[in-house]
């Protein structure tokens, strides 16, 4: 079957983004979860031994607390209770600490550290999967059992003030609720007001169980400017304002008689020396967890707090409130909260608890039996019921309370045996999955560098023998091979497995093209062999120049430091680095051009047929002309490019510090937004504006022209709504708004320019001259991409929009001065541009962490979260960089007359393949290193940039590949 | 021939690289505390400093420079201020190519700027030894097949591994090992150290091995 390079690329990555959802779906552990009826009930509480089954032997415990109030403070870090901090901004919460009638513990949060999984967490006591983090983007209910469902249906009225994530989690469970929504980073009193304005009314009011508090303006405080800055202060004090308030209200409240109550004071998750989150830094899972209520023993003085899981406080709220424990919580008691009780309600707490983690153990785990824990707690359930009998009998001697403490202890250690073996669980993987996956992404590799030497011929078209193949007596045999292993998988895998749950006629296709891929590999590889035989001397007058050793060394480094957590930490480094040695053999070759000219401009003269070829292609081939100068400034001109483009670099490197061991130094980019350079910022952006402006609008029709010009001039007063940058005559303060109508209007410039823009694409393909229709795709393209352009000038931050003004001065100078006159082939050109794409992925702020994903843009110009755009505005500013650079590829190839015929299929192939070789290593590698220490922290957010990656590459493939169709369709 | 004048490298060599090695260990004897971590910038000026020594000896011993036209000690007065003023401006080059690769710009100016003149040790003082402050000659030899001299060649090799060490020296460093040799730039220097004695140690045995087919235009 004879493809086209393009195509063959196309087809190559879409099978590699099938094969990267099937390892992900094996890769990312399935929560645990129990099989039984949806949630617990109170029925459903285990009978305490050897009271008989009577009615009131499985009755559920008494509560212990009357009203509970909880204050989570979003990325409250444990030092700013426990630390320095805490003791100079949060002094009465630190005077109830130390002193006080309280318990105070660090609660370790699991990563991901985002705030939605966390809300899971400690509402249903489990710990989320790390797929939840992508589900953070829009949350819907949660059908979990949890605290909060439960605490309804037991009559308990439940009111919430904060971050509205919880209302879309829980809709319908809270008797009042106000929620903010999170998404303007930007505000940090607006949010917390809205929180405090309700309390005195609501703590003057007896009509409520439970108070839930989430105030989010620590977390956006941390976001814009870091841990240390010298808004922390302030922000912690008035949250201690309000324990102390929420605390005197309690204590007036409490009389004789009745429950006493619970304040709990915790935090989400940390924050990272940076101010954000989402890692597994000590700064980031480390949190406060603060219990205050008069049953508590008054603390002599300040103790080094226990170090706990976070979801233990799930079981300890539940069972303080008399609830049943959620369903698939995997955290154990907090003794130190129950030690006032009696020695009998002590056990029976623990017995419920360790009754209904086994359930959960014998759910998830088939060889649960051999759990240590499991039998520890039969063990402790037996010895409990001989000490209920002989407490039953009247007996009080020393020998029964010895006897009752050593089964306390056997309770605890048998929970905490089993809480820790729920967690483990979560590092199961599918491995059947995994390694389909990853052999289905390595035969397609392998197939990939295999087509090089014809993908990269004149013809750019590649055979592949899948015809024959399928013919072939080999392909059966493969096709039986491989349905009797999945059988003997499916029919012998102890765990979950996500392959053999697939209807067999989908599995079947898998394993087909499978076969079908095995033999046109061996077939294409049998076919290469006689020829590297025949002709050994073809491999070795083909040399590399330096560039040529050091695009191959750059490619093939990168990958291998992939293997290393500190290199993708700091990938950035990595593509700094290459890029800034690229630009250098850039400029050497320059050089040598220029200064190889001067001296044997007479040698040069015999390469004359060559040089008219190149040079006749009209004005805009002549940068110098085009641009009123003389060739001899024209060689200057190409010798500064890629100093200007260095240059252009290093500032962008400072503008983002981003990575994890610098993220903390400071940037340019803080600086300008934090506030007091508003000025200086603003006319940044505007000259930022107008340099875009003059770069794009050159090759656009005039409507599109005054269309850009319009589009961002709507720019700039979107930023102005937002109350980013200023009008020269506006004053700072100013009521911000959301900016919608303003966004929208760039909106309908933006599609109004891309509609253009095909519009010239489609008409070109009906033009009968060649010459014309070449002028007008070009036009076409050229507006496609000046729409993107417009549209990643709205979703970019202020700050960032240097950015990609530098990304379009450096796109130009290059292809005006070095990528046309340098007479790099396409797979060179295209390599120079994936290397820049990477890097303005990190100039612009990015990182391999999740935390650095900006979710507020998916909701420019939008009034409320609709997820399909927000998704698609995301990943669109995300990968902004890379984009841009393909979109300019594409463009630059189409624009080539000379060489278009197989530019872009070369491209297209080579983009194909520089995407595969990294992502297909480190499939591998993440296979290899699933134990590693940080495989959820650094190693998984890393692959899912990869997926995702991979598939921005697939789509861009799919431009080209049309684009290159329009070319093959023409005679 | 070919024997006499790959020997006479090969000696002048290996006294660079032992100067280097002395460079090491002598003042450990006179400065107390001296370790390459620890005191990085007092070893890093003595391996420069006997670097310059020894080479400007060696060859104003040896020879190699080309022969001078005019004798006049105006004209040797004008070459030493351009050698100076050449080194200078080279210091200059290499502290600007070292911040366009991420070198703070403010911070630790010091210890960017020693790096850059370690480099120009071990590249720039060379060439001007060997082909004097003459630009053209320096393009001539750095452009493919300009190597006129067995000197020339060696000259290549050994900048190129200077060069070549001080960037991959550049790798470690972020790595989280919290290492001494991962402060910066320790370990660049360390890499173009390295890399400069494998060039010197490489350069005879090259040419050597490639003596049939190096043919040398002559002048
Ligand atoms: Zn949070
Ligand atoms: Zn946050």
């Amino acid at each position: 079957m004879k493809l086209s390079s393009s195509v063959f690329a196309l087809l190559c990555l879409l099978c590699e983004i099938v094969s990267i959802a099937l390892f992900l779906r094996g890769f990312f552990p399935v929560p645990v979860k129990s099989s039984f009826s949806d949630k617990n009930k109170v029925t459903d509480f285990p009978a305490e031994p050897q009271t008989g089954s009577g009615p009131n032997g499985s009755k559920a415990p008494v509560p212990l607390f009357k009203r509970v109030v909880i204050v989570l403070i979003d990325a409250l870090r444990e030092d700013f209770v426990f630390g320095s901090d805490g003791r100079r901004f949060m002094p009465y919460t630190r005077h109830v600490v130390e002193r006080g009638s309280s318990h105070s513990f660090i609660a370790k949060a699991r990563p991901p550290t985002v705030t939605m999984p966390r809300i899971k967490a400690l509402t249903t006591g489990s710990i989320p999967g790390f797929i939840d983090v992508v589900m953070n983007l829009n949350s819907p209910a949660l059908l979990e059992d949890n605290l909060i469902w439960q605490a309804n249906s037991a009559g308990k009225r439940i009111i919430f003030y904060g971050d509205d994530t919880w209302v879309r989690l829980f809709p319908k469970l809270f008797m009042e609720h106000d929620g903010t929504t999170s998404f303007f980073v930007s505000d940090y009193t607006e949010v917390d007001n809205n929180v405090t304005r309700h309390l005195d009314g609501t703590l003057k009011r007896d009509d409520w169980d439970i108070l839930i508090l989430h105030y989010l303006g620590l977390d956006h405080i941390g976001h814009i400017s870091g841990p240390h800055s010298s808004l922390i202060g302030p922000k912690l004090m008035e949250m201690d304002d309000v324990i102390k308030k929420i605390h005197a209200s309690l204590i007036s409240k409490e009389s004789e008689g009745t429950l006493p109550n619970l304040l709990v004071l915790c935090g989400d998750h940390g924050m990272s020396e940076t101010g954000s989150h989402g890692g597994s830094s000590e700064p980031e899972i480390n949190t406060p967890l603060v219990l205050i209520s008069p049953s508590f023993r008054r603390k002599a003085g300040f103790e080094e707090p226990g170090v706990l899981e976070q979801v233990d406080l799930t079981p300890t709220l539940a069972l303080g409130l008399g609830l049943p424990i959620s369903k698939n919580s995997v955290g154990h008691l907090i003794p130190a909260v129950f030690e006032e009780l009696s020695l009998r309600e002590q056990l029976r707490l623990l017995q419920i608890n360790g009754h209904q983690l086994s359930r959960l153990l014998q759910d998830s785990n088939p060889t649960f039996h051999k759990e240590d824990g499991y039998e520890q707690f039969r063990m402790a359930e037996k010895s409990h019921g001989s000490w209920v009998k002989l407490y039953v009998d009247g007996n009080t001697s020393e020998v029964l309370s010895n006897m009752g403490k050593k089964v306390l202890k056997q309770y605890l250690e048998a929970l905490k045996a089993m809480s820790s073996a729920l967690s483990k669980q979560l590092g199961k993987y599918d491995m059947y999955s995994m390694i389909m996956g990853m052999t289905f992404i390595l035969q397609v590799l392998f197939l990939l560098l295999l087509a090089m030497p014809e993908a990269l011929s004149r013809e750019a078209v590649v055979d592949v023998p899948l015809a024959s193949s399928l013919l072939s007596l080999p392909f059966y045999l493969l096709c039986l091979f491989g349905s009797a292993l999945h059988v003997l998988v499916c029919t012998s895998a102890g765990g979950p497995c996500y392959l053999c749950s697939l209807p067999w006629v989908l599995v079947f296709t898998v394993i087909l093209l499978s076969s079908a891929f095995m033999c046109a590999l061996f077939s294409m590889a049998v076919r290469r062999m006689p020829t590297s035989n025949k002709t050994p001397t073809k491999g070795s007058d083909w040399t590399l120049s330096e560039l040529d050793a050091l695009l191959l060394i750059g490619t093939v480094g990168h990958t291998l430091s992939l293997a290393s957590s500190s290199f993708i930490e700091e990938e950035h480094q990595t593509w700094y680095f290459l890029l800034n040695t690229l630009c250098l053999a850039v400029f050497q070759d320059v050089c040598r051009k220029y200064f190889r000219e001067q001296r044997h401009r007479d040698e040069e003269e015999d390469e004359g047929p060559l040089l008219p070829s190149s040079a006749k292609e009209g004005p805009s081939f002549s940068p110098a002309e085009e641009l009123g100068m003389s060739p001899g400034s024209e060689k200057w001109l190409a010798l500064a490019t890629p100093l200007l483009t260095l240059t252009c670099c290093r500032l962008l490197r400072s503008l983002n510090q981003t990575g994890v061991q610098w993220a903390h130094l400071p940037d340019f980019g803080h600086w300008l937004n934090s506030g007091d350079h508003k000025a200086f910022l603003s006319v940044l952006a505007s000259v930022s504006l107008v340099l875009i402006f003059l770069l794009v609008q050159r090759h656009c029709s005039l409507v599109s022209k005054i269309a850009l010009a319009l589009g961002l001039l709507g720019v700039y007063s979107y930023r102005a709504a937002v109350g980013n940058v200023l009008f020269p005559w506006q004053h700072s303060s100013r009521a911000v708004s959301k900016g919608t109508v303003e966004a929208r209007f760039v909106y309908v410039f933006v599609l109004g320019i891309l509609f253009t823009g095909v519009k010239d694409l489609l008409r070109s393909q009906v033009m009968s001259s060649a010459v014309d229709s070449g002028r007008l795709k070009s036009r076409g393209l050229w507006e496609v991409y000046s729409g993107v352009v417009l549209l990643v000038a709205l979703l970019f931050r202020a700050h960032n929009l240097p950015t990609l003004a530098c990304c379009l001065l450096i796109q130009t100078v290059m292809a005006q001065f070095i990528w046309k006159k340098l007479h790099y082939d396409a797979a060179q050109t295209t390599i120079m541009h994936y290397w820049f794409g990477q890097a303005f992925f990190y100039f612009q702020g990015n990182s391999n962490n999740i935390g650095t994903v900006d979710i507020s843009v998916g909701f420019v110009g939008l009034e409320s979260y609709v997820e399909a755009p927000a998704i698609f505005l995301t990943a669109l500013s995300t990968y902004a960089g890379p984009l841009l650079w393909a979109c300019h590829l594409l463009c630059f190839l189409s624009s080539q007359r000379d060489r278009a015929v197989m530019g872009l299929g070369h491209g297209s192939y080579c983009f194909a393949l520089l995407r595969s070789i990294p992502a297909v290593f480190y499939v591998v590698l993440v296979t290899g290193l699933r134990y590693h220490l940080f495989i959820w922290s650094v190693f998984s957010p890393k692959l899912l940039y990869e997926a995702m990656h991979t598939l921005i590459t697939t789509a861009v493939c799919l431009f080209f590949t049309f684009m290159d169709q329009e070319r093959s369709a023409r005679p | 021939m070919w024997d006499v004048e790959i020997r006479g490298m090969a000696s002048a060599h290996a006294i660079i690289a032992s100067s280097i090695f002395m460079a090491t260990v002598m003042p450990a004897v006179f400065v107390e505390n001296f370790s390459v971590y620890g005191t990085h910038m007092v070893w890093l000026y003595c391996v420069a400093g006997s670097v310059v020594v020894v080479n400007i000896a060696v060859f104003w011993l040896l020879g190699i420079s080309p022969p001078t036209k005019k004798n006049t000690l105006s004209y040797k007065l004008n070459r030493l201020f351009k050698s100076c003023l050449y080194f200078l401006l080279s210091c200059l080059f290499f502290h600007t190519v070292v911040v366009l690769y991420g070198a703070p710009l403010l911070e630790s100016a010091l210890e960017t700027f020693s790096l850059a003149v370690l480099l120009s040790t071990l590249t720039t003082l060379r060439c001007l030894c060997i082909l004097g402050p003459n630009v053209q000659a320096w393009i001539r030899v750095f452009s493919r097949d300009g190597a006129m001299s067995v000197w020339d060649t060696s000259l290549q090799i050994t900048t190129g591994c200077s060069v070549i060490g001080a960037w991959l020296g550049a790798f470690p460093i972020p790595l989280d090992w919290d290492r001494p040799w991962q402060v910066w730039p320790i370990s660049c220097t360390l890499g173009a150290i390295t890399g400069f004695l494998t060039g010197l140690l490489a350069a005879p045995v090259w040419i050597h091995w490639h003596r049939k087919q190096l043919t040398y235009k002559l002048k």
